[in-house]
């Protein structure tokens, strides 16, 4: 260090960092000139040209939006397609005095607050010679008064632009979805030449999640237009690409029936093909009109259905979770079966409560006198309570949680749509996750009848009862079958895919669960027996019950009491025929009461139906 | 009478210059240049005041500080370089991690009190750093040295890049650079490195730029082939400039710029604005503005008593000009658009604290020459 200190010369260093610097001048005295150079190119040298362009900058650049792609049920029903609506559009550029015109206009054409505010926004974003919407949706009358008055407005045009329609209108909204008008939120997310003249993206469901499939390709149109902007002529045209056509598995008439069957209901009900797992219907009640939201729903109507007691809004399907009660019994029947804890002629004595070793309180059977002796399979037709606290108790959480795993419960399942949740799989570890708090034996036993922390959403439980009729193969579900390619159109098939599988050990003990399944709907002491009568092919199911107000362990549960709100959950799974399954349902009422009594029927309407109707 | 009166004027003024350690040239010269700039701006944002009102402001913010850095002694400034390269550099890894995304780059910090971005720090943090360790080593520089500095400069330039922004990144690797070329790299080295740097373009295409940044390059090479995206802008800026003429249509009279055909008028294509309303000849007089402030920048360099001095206000006068290149090279459609503002006349404040930090900086070094001498 100090060797090379005495070595440093300052006068040389300064004479060198001198001649570089003299030499960086240089250098940006050239490259400046090249600026310069370059600037007499365009202002002089070719000034003539520029000139003319800017003078008659009238070759403008017109985005030309695509048609949406159209929606198919199964069957080739459309679901959703685009008409044509007259807009009230302006183009900023070429009004005089955009305060006045927008007063005046209020004369022949109602719009609010809302309708200004985004007019506003897009006038912020949008080039000033491009037409931008005031009021979308015009009705013919409104059309009619504007056509007589339009001379009187410079700038302001009516304009036919295709927009979303759903023919179904409320129908299987929770399966579609809609479109709205794109947000500032949206923007952020989206390619600003790629929407340059769109208007709507998909808000929520298939709208949202085929979003890229759907939108199209945006066109561009030059055009020359006069001095005051007037489009004089087309100079070339790229046509906008219509969005791919989406085919779904969905059967409309189906969906329908399904949703007739609610009645006053609230819940949701999803059927599956449990060979592919194609929903064949995707219900939540109540429903409403998404035709409503594609053109912005009005202030009134939106907090109308938010503020609903029965929140139609909600996707029950699949972002409701219920617990999924007696409705768990068939797997926990084939896991004693399967770890060999149970043997099917093994009994047990039912008098109406269990007591754990060491511990007071009774767990309750939903019969008070009890069942007597009990086998699985008479344990899962009459769906005895206390069978299964013993078989849990038996079993113990780990086992159990592994096993119901295998079968999609505590998991998303995959679907193609938005919004899906999770569910709740109760486990020591999560338990551990949730609360820190150690697992209790009598967690076991309440788990062991699908109550507690345990919560599934109706579209698991359905994946779940396909799987369970498919001996353990579950699919992942999915509501879109094939994409129809624009502009080939050619179908590309949406494969089905299986996404878990549990290999028995024996199939016998499949078919002892399936058999005492097949009871519950056809034995005479079947929970459901009632939907049984007259049924034209065979059917197997399971009835839940899932209690929303816990009863205290020293009072009763009233029904007539208990106001509707508090009533329980009542559930049906269910899948047929039985020993060729085509389909599988699981029906949620919200305060039904009874599984067999509410929901059951509703399946059982699903399901003839789907298989009546097409044999 | 009235002459001494002058006289007693001028001296007056310049005790008061002497006093806050402030160079009156290079003073002068900005002043006019932000003058010139708020009358273009006015005019760019359709005549809105409170625009030119909002960016005065940030002048007047900026001089201060500009006043209170000219008046921090050299020594200290050498002294703290390496702690702000520090904390520049954490506060980069912070934004990586914890920054605020806009316009799709991760840029900004937020401190609660004030949200800024790291990134402008560093422009004045690398060539700071880099001079401050060459100052007492022999020059020119050797090898050692000279991989010391480049990893000094790669750190910062490299997790810019990422966030991604190419337009400070190039301005702060440039910085750096500057301070090794005046440090006196060989030219065997540099040309070598040149050398290499082409070589490796095709794979830098390939790997390090992001899909819009090839879009852009492109867009120059064809402006046409993406009439809606940023080739609009290249095309709409070429017709403003040169539809201006020798002198222009007059201000606040371009009908390029007036009508919005220009995009980002206020902001990065501000010198469109300009060459639309004020020609040619009022282009040459910005740009001689612009180069007079670079000379007296590298004049005062070149008279620095010691080399942290001489290397660092080189380095900033010559990123300064880069800055210039940059932009008027963009918006004559020479160069790709990166976001790179005019200085000192884009809207905006936060290249504006900045660069008027950096001639605080360049003034205090020109404070150290008087005190030694």
């Amino acid at each position: 260090m100090s060797k090379r200190e005495q070595l440093k010369d300052d006068y040389l260093e300064n004479r060198l960092i001198r001649r570089r610097l003299v030499l960086a001048a240089v250098f940006s005295v050239v490259l400046l000139s090249v600026v310069l150079g370059r600037l007499y190119v365009l202002q002089i040298v070719e000034h003539e040209h520029f000139s003319t362009l800017s003078d008659s900058n009238r070759v403008r650049i017109k985005a030309l939006p695509p048609a949406r792609g159209l929606i198919y049920d199964r069957h080739g029903v459309v679901m959703a397609d685009n008409l044509p609506a007259y807009r009230l559009e302006i183009v900023r550029e070429q009004v005089p005095d955009l305060e006045a015109t927008l007063q005046q206009l209020k004369q022949y054409v109602d719009y609010d607050d809302q309708d200004l505010k985004r007019f506003q926004q897009s006038l912020a974003r949008r080039r000033p010679f491009e037409s931008i919407p005031l009021r979308l949706n015009l009705n013919d009358e409104e059309v009619a008064r504007m056509a007589v008055n339009l001379h009187k407005f410079e700038g302001v045009e009516i304009n036919a632009r295709l927009t979303r329609n759903y023919p179904l209108g409320a129908h299987a909204i929770h399966a579609l979805g809609y479109v709205g008008r794109i947000d500032e939120k949206d923007l952020r997310k989206v390619s600003e030449v790629d929407y340059a003249g769109s208007t709507h993206i998909g808000k929520l469901g298939l709208e949202k999640f085929y979003e890229n499939e759907l939108h199209g390709e945006v066109g561009l149109q030059q055009v020359e237009v006069n001095a005051r902007g007037r489009t004089l002529r087309v100079l070339s045209e790229t046509p906008p690409l219509q969005g791919n056509n989406l085919h779904l598995t969905i059967d409309s008439s189906l969906q329908k029936v399904a949703e007739e069957a609610f009645a006053e209901y609230t819940g949701a009900a999803v059927a599956i093909d449990p060979n592919n797992g194609e929903i064949l219907a995707l219900v939540s009640m109540p429903v409403f009109d998404p035709n409503l939201f594609v053109n912005g729903i009005s202030y009134d109507n939106y907090y109308a259905l938010r503020d609903s007691p029965r929140r139609p809004l909600f996707n029950r399907a699949l972002s409701g979770q219920y617990p999924p009660g007696s409705t768990t019994k068939p797997f926990y029947g084939l896991l004693g079966l399967e770890s060999a804890v149970s043997r099917k002629e093994q009994k047990i004595f039912c008098i109406g409560y269990y007591k754990l070793p060491n511990e007071p309180r009774r767990y309750r059977d939903w019969k008070k006198e009890g069942h007597g002796r009990m086998d699985l399979h008479n344990a899962v037709t009459q769906s005895c309570d206390v069978y299964f606290y013993d078989l849990a108790y038996r079993l113990g959480i780990d086992r159990m949680s592994a096993f119901l795993d295998k079968f999609g419960f505590g998991a998303k399942t995959g679907v193609d749509s938005t919004g899906e949740r999770s569910g709740l799989l109760p486990s020591r570890e999560w338990k551990r996750g949730h609360d820190g708090m150690p697992w209790f034996p009598g967690e076991t036993l309440i788990t062991g009848i699908g109550q507690g922390a345990f919560l599934v959403t109706p579209l698991q439980l359905a994946n779940s009862t396909a799987a369970l009729a498919l001996r353990g193969v579950r699919y992942r579900p999915h509501l879109v079958r094939s994409v129809e390619m624009i502009p080939e159109y050619n179908r590309v098939e949406i494969g089905s895919r299986i996404s878990g599988q549990y290999e028995l050990l024996n199939e016998k003990n499949w078919e002892h669960v399936h058999k005492a399944m097949i009871n519950v709907v056809h034995g005479l002491r079947g929970t459901a027996h009632r939907i049984g009568r007259g049924l034209q092919y065979k059917a197997a199911g399971k009835t839940g019950t899932a209690q929303v107000f816990e009863v205290a362990q020293d009072e009763e549960y009233d029904e007539e009491e208990v106001i509707e709100r508090l009533r329980d959950h009542a559930l049906f799974i269910s899948y047929a025929p039985a020993d060729n399954p085509r389909i599988a349902v699981a029906v949620i009422v919200e305060n039904g009461g009874h599984g067999s009594s509410v929901a059951a029927p509703i399946a059982r309407r699903i399901m003839d139906a789907y298989l009546l109707d097409k044999s | 009478m009235n002459q001494s009166l002058d006289y007693e004027s001028v001296s007056y003024s310049r005790r008061i210059m002497e006093a806050l350690r402030l160079d009156p040239v290079l003073l002068s010269l900005l002043l006019i240049l932000a003058s010139f700039g708020s009358l273009v701006l006015y005019s760019a944002s359709g005549a809105d005041l409170d625009v030119v009102v909002r960016q005065m402001t940030r002048i007047v913010f900026a001089m201060l500080l500009l006043v209170a850095i000219a008046n921090i002694p050299l020594r200290m400034i050498r002294k703290f370089s390496i702690w702000l390269y520090i904390a520049g550099v954490a506060m980069l890894i912070a934004v990586m991690f914890f920054g605020e995304v806009g316009k799709g780059a991760q840029r900004w910090l937020n401190l609660g009190f004030i949200r800024f971005q790291p990134s402008e720090i560093l422009k004045l943090a690398v060539p700071m750093i880099v001079a401050a360790y060459l100052a007492n080593r022999v020059l020119p520089v050797g090898l050692k040295e000279l991989l010391v500095s480049a990893v000094l400069v790669a750190i910062p330039v490299l997790l810019i890049a990422r966030q991604p922004d190419l337009g400070t990144a190039i301005l702060v690797g440039s910085a750096g650079f500057f301070v090794l070329f005046l440090a006196g790299v060989r030219w065997r080295v540099m040309i070598s490195l040149g050398v290499l740097l082409s070589l490796m373009a095709p794979l830098l295409w390939k790997f390090a730029l992001h899909d819009y940044q090839r879009k852009r390059i492109l867009t120059l090479l064809d402006p046409e082939s993406d009439p809606l995206g940023s080739g609009y802008h290249i095309i709409q800026s070429k017709i403003a400039i040169g539809s201006g003429g020798v002198y222009g249509k007059g201000w606040l009279n371009g009908t390029q710029s007036q009508l919005d055909f220009v995009p980002e008028r206020s902001t990065d294509f501000i010198f469109s604005v300009l060459g639309e309303e004020f020609g040619f000849f009022g282009s040459l007089v910005l740009l001689l503005i612009y180069l007079a402030i670079i000379f007296r920048g590298l004049y005062i360099a070149a008279h620095s008593t010691e080399n942290f001095g001489r290397l660092l206000a080189g380095a900033l006068s010559l990123t300064f000009f880069v800055y210039l290149f940059v932009n008027t090279g963009m918006v004559t459609g020479m160069l790709p658009v990166v976001g790179v503002p005019l200085p000192l006349i884009s809207y905006g404040g936060t290249s504006m604290v900045t660069l008027m930090m950096g001639f605080g900086l360049i003034m205090s070094i020109r404070s150290a020459k008087r005190f030694l001498v």
